[in-house]
C-alpha cells in the first residue's frame, strides 16, 4: 500500500470527524478504516462520541454506507452522526421531483419571487429584482438581478438565462460576483453551477454533461 | 369626466415639478383644461416653477380638513384665460396630514370641471407617494438616462403595477446628446429594455429650463427651446396624436451650421 493515509480521524470539540480518501479503492478505504480503528481502539474507548464520517467527492450508495456504519459501530463508544459526501447535495434532494412553477412578467427593483421547488420565468429580473427557490432557475428573459437557487442548500441547482447579466448569483451558499468571478461569453443562453464549490457559467448545450441525465430522442 | 394624470419618479431631482408645470402648460396651450395638482407636502415647488407662488391662499390640506371649498383653493393661471389652475400643497404640514382617501377624493372632484388633472408627486415610495396616486387613472414615469434613476423608476413601476393605474408610461428626461454620443449615459433603448414599458418622450437637456423655472415660467413656452417642443410633443401624445421622437443630434446640426457659416464645413 502506498504511505498516503487514506483514512484521517480529527477531534473536534463535539465528537471526531472521520475523512475518507475519495481517490482510493473502496475495498482498500475499507481495509485502513478497519485497520486503524483496531490499532486506535484503546485510545477511542471511553465516554461516547459523535462521529462526522466525509467522503469527499466519492459517491456512495446506502448499502456503502451501512457498511461505513457497521465497522464503526463495533465500538461501542463511536456513534456515527452523519456520513456526507460532497457528490451530493447536502441533503440529498430528490431534485426529479421538485414542482416546477412557471410565471411570466418582470421581477423589477424591490421585488423578490419565492418558490418550492423550480422556477421557469417567462421574462426578465431587472436589477434590484430576486428570484429564489429551493431547486433550479430558468429565466427566459434577461437576468439583471440576483438569482439564488438552491436556496436550501441543494449544490447541484443551477441558473439558466437567455441573457445572463446578473447583479449576483447565488446557488445553496456560494454567493458570486460578476465580472470578479467570472464574465458572460456571449449572448447565447447560458447557465450557472457549481464545479468543487465554485460557481461555473457555461453555454446551455453543454447542461447535459453537468446533469447526466439521459437524453431520448426519437427519429434517426 | 376627466382624466388624472401622475407624474412620478422614485428618485428626486428627475424632472417631476418641470415635467407637471410643462405638460399641463402644454396641454392648456393646446385648448384643455388642465388642473395642476401639488402632493409634495412640506417641500411644495410646483407653485414656484409656475410663478404662482405669491397667489396661493388656501392649499390641499385646507380642502382635505374643510377650511375652504375645492374652488377657494385652487389659484387660476392668468396667462391662460380659462384653462389653467393649480392646487397648492400645504407647506407647513407633511405627508402624513393627509391620506390617500382625501386626495382621491379631491381629485375626483375635480375631474368633472377638467379636460386634465395633473398630480405632482413627491419622491420616494412612502405615505406622499400613496396619497399622489390614490386618485390617478393613469401615470407617467420620469427617469433621467442614469442607473440610479432607472432602478427607482423601475421600483416605482411596480408599485404602480399594483395599483389600478396598471402600467404606466415613460418619460427620459434630461438627455445629454454630447455625453449620450460617447456612450457615457444609458441611450433610450437600454432604459427601454430594461423597464420594459411604452415611450410617451424623450426631453433633451436644456440650460433654459432652469432659466425659465426661475423665472416662472414653463420652458413650452417659450417655442425656441428643443426641450419645449419634445414637451408639447408629449402633451399631443396625451391627447392621442402620433408624434415620431424628436432626433437628440440636432445640437450637432446647428454646430455644422455654425461651421458652415464660418466656411469651415
Amino acid at each position: 500500500m502506498s504511505g498516503k493515509t487514506l483514512v484521517t480521524i480529527k477531534g473536534v470539540r463535539d465528537g471526531l470527524v472521520f475523512v475518507l480518501d475519495d481517490r482510493c479503492e473502496w475495498d482498500s478505504l475499507l481495509k485502513e478504516l478497519e485497520d486503524k480503528l483496531t490499532r486506535h481502539g484503546q485510545q477511542l474507548s471511553g465516554a461516547a462520541m459523535q462521529v462526522r464520517v466525509r467522503l469527499g467527492r466519492r459517491q456512495v450508495n446506502e448499502d456503502a454506507k451501512e457498511k461505513i456504519r457497521d465497522i464503526i459501530g463495533r465500538y461501542g463508544n463511536l456513534l456515527v452522526e452523519s456520513i456526507e459526501s460532497d457528490a451530493e447535495g447536502p441533503p440529498a434532494i430528490p431534485r426529479d421531483n421538485l414542482p416546477l412553477y412557471r410565471m411570466s412578467g418582470i421581477v423589477r427593483s424591490g421585488q423578490a419571487v419565492e418558490h418550492d421547488g423550480h422556477l421557469l420565468l417567462l421574462g426578465d429580473v431587472n436589477p434590484g429584482g430576486t428570484v429564489r427557490c429551493t431547486g433550479d432557475i430558468y429565466i427566459l428573459g434577461a437576468l439583471r438581478g440576483i438569482a439564488h437557487a438552491g436556496c436550501e442548500g441543494d449544490t447541484g441547482a443551477i441558473i439558466a438565462a437567455s441573457l445572463m447579466m446578473p447583479m449576483q448569483l447565488r446557488i445553496a451558499n456560494v454567493i458570486s460576483r460578476p465580472p470578479e468571478e467570472w464574465v458572460s461569453e456571449d449572448s447565447r443562453m447560458e447557465f450557472a453551477y457549481l464545479r468543487g464549490g465554485v460557481m461555473e457559467i457555461d453555454r446551455i448545450t453543454q447542461l447535459h454533461r453537468f446533469r447526466k441525465e439521459a437524453t431520448l430522442s426519437k427519429g434517426v | 369626466m376627466g382624466e388624472a394624470i401622475v407624474v412620478t419618479s422614485g428618485k428626486g431631482g428627475v424632472g417631476k415639478t418641470t415635467t407637471t408645470a410643462n405638460l399641463g402648460t402644454a396641454l392648456a396651450m393646446l385648448g384643455k383644461k388642465v388642473c395642476l395638482v401639488d402632493t409634495d407636502i412640506g417641500l411644495r415647488n410646483l407653485d414656484v416653477v409656475m410663478g404662482l407662488e405669491n397667489r396661493v391662499i388656501y392649499d390641499l390640506i385646507d380642502v382635505a380638513e374643510g377650511r375652504c371649498r375645492l374652488g377657494q383653493a385652487l389659484v387660476k393661471d392668468k396667462r391662460f384665460e380659462d384653462l389653467l389652475y393649480m392646487l397648492p400643497a400645504a407647506q407647513t404640514k407633511d405627508k402624513n396630514d393627509i391620506t390617500p382617501e382625501q386626495v382621491k377624493a379631491i381629485v375626483e372632484e375635480l375631474k368633472p370641471d377638467f379636460d386634465y388633472v395633473i398630480i405632482d408627486c413627491p419622491a420616494g415610495i412612502e405615505q406622499g407617494f400613496r396619497n399622489a396616486v390614490a386618485g390617478a387613472d393613469k401615470a407617467i414615469v420620469v427617469t433621467t438616462p442614469e442607473n440610479a434613476a432607472v432602478r427607482d423608476a423601475d421600483r416605482v413601476i411596480g408599485l404602480l403595477e399594483k395599483t389600478r393605474i396598471g402600467s404606466p408610461k415613460l418619460l427620459i428626461n434630461r438627455i445629454r446628446p454630447s455625453l449620450l454620443k460617447r456612450g457615457e449615459i444609458l441611450d433610450v433603448d437600454e432604459v427601454c429594455q430594461v423597464l420594459a414599458i411604452d415611450l410617451i418622450g424623450i426631453v433633451p437637456d436644456d440650460e433654459t429650463v432652469i432659466k425659465h423655472a426661475n423665472q416662472g415660467e414653463p420652458i413650452v413656452m417659450n417655442p425656441q427651446s428643443r426641450a419645449a417642443i419634445a414637451y408639447r410633443n408629449v402633451a399631443r401624445r396625451i391627447l392621442g396624436e402620433t408624434v415620431p421622437l424628436m432626433p437628440l443630434e440636432e445640437k450637432e446640426g446647428f454646430m455644422r451650421k455654425v461651421r458652415k457659416f464660418f466656411g469651415m464645413g
